[in-house]
């Protein structure tokens, strides 16, 4: 069946709208009576995802799919890339830089929170030319 | 217990003046570090951390927290201010610190369970 779209674009630096994603979605799952508990597995994912992108990249692009099932969010960004996505999952590895670590981001928490919060998580990415993640989260069962 | 009730118990500043001092308090929660607060925090605690950036806002909005509680002295900075006023979530102030302020809360819960 088809499903309920949606589409933001994420500036890199703008912790200002940080989270505005995040803030549509869990208002639309509410909607759609999804269980509380999987409404905040969804937005800590989407959450990190975004700050990810503001804190890291030059600009991304999140798009989202709603149906009975799941929820499957894609993020892609143009930015640095990931050395080793393999050691970006490992909790307390961050690459941030010191402003970004002074306002309490990257601690090296981001993607470990994202994957236990999800479902499925895919990190590819490319140094020097980007990174997309996409994120799973299961809605019913 | 109510948002409210700590105010007065823990005497705390209130920096937003749309503030919804009725939101259930149901625990709290300690911590800067801000992907550990929105891995962990659950709906109806009360946080009290040092940060005062417009982010915790949106967290302590993500996670339907009660209140936030800026431990220290600390202010909260002017767009953080702009989005309590929008929100209507308590940002609340101290002059003492997380431990002790952690500590007359757990206090005040457990007595009122």
């Amino acid at each position: 069946m088809s499903g309920i779209t949606f589409s933001y674009k994420i500036d890199g630096g703008d912790f200002v709208n940080a989270g505005k994603a995040s803030s549509e979605i869990k208002r639309t799952l509410k909607q759609l009576n999804v269980a509380q508990k999987t409404i905040k597995r969804v937005v800590v994912s989407l959450y990190e995802a975004e700050v990810n992108i503001v804190a890291h990249a030059h600009r991304g692009e999140i798009n989202v799919l709603i149906n009975a099932e799941e929820i499957s969010i894609t993020l892609k960004d143009e930015g640095p890339g990931i050395e080793s996505v393999e050691q970006a999952m490992e909790v307390g590895y961050s690459t941030a830089s010191p402003s970004v670590v002074s306002m309490g981001f990257g601690a090296g928490m981001g993607l470990p929170n994202m994957k236990k919060n999800s479902d499925y998580l895919n990190v590819e990415s490319k140094v020097g030319v980007g990174t997309t993640v996409t994120i799973k989260v299961a809605l019913v069962g | 217990m109510v948002v409210k009730n700590i105010v007065r118990e823990l005497d705390l500043k209130v920096f937003n003046k749309n503030a919804d001092l009725d939101l259930e308090v149901k625990g709290g929660f300690v911590g800067d570090l801000l992907s550990h607060v929105m891995g962990n925090s659950e709906e109806g605690q009360v946080w009290l951390t040092v940060q005062t950036h417009k982010n915790v806002l949106a967290i302590a909005s993500l996670n339907d927290l009660s209140a936030i509680i800026l431990i220290d002295k600390q202010i909260p900075d002017p767009s953080m201010l702009e989005a309590a006023e929008k929100e209507g979530i308590p940002v609340l102030g101290s002059d003492k610190t997380a431990f002790e302020l952690g500590g007359k809360l757990f206090e005040l819960l457990r007595i009122d369970s």
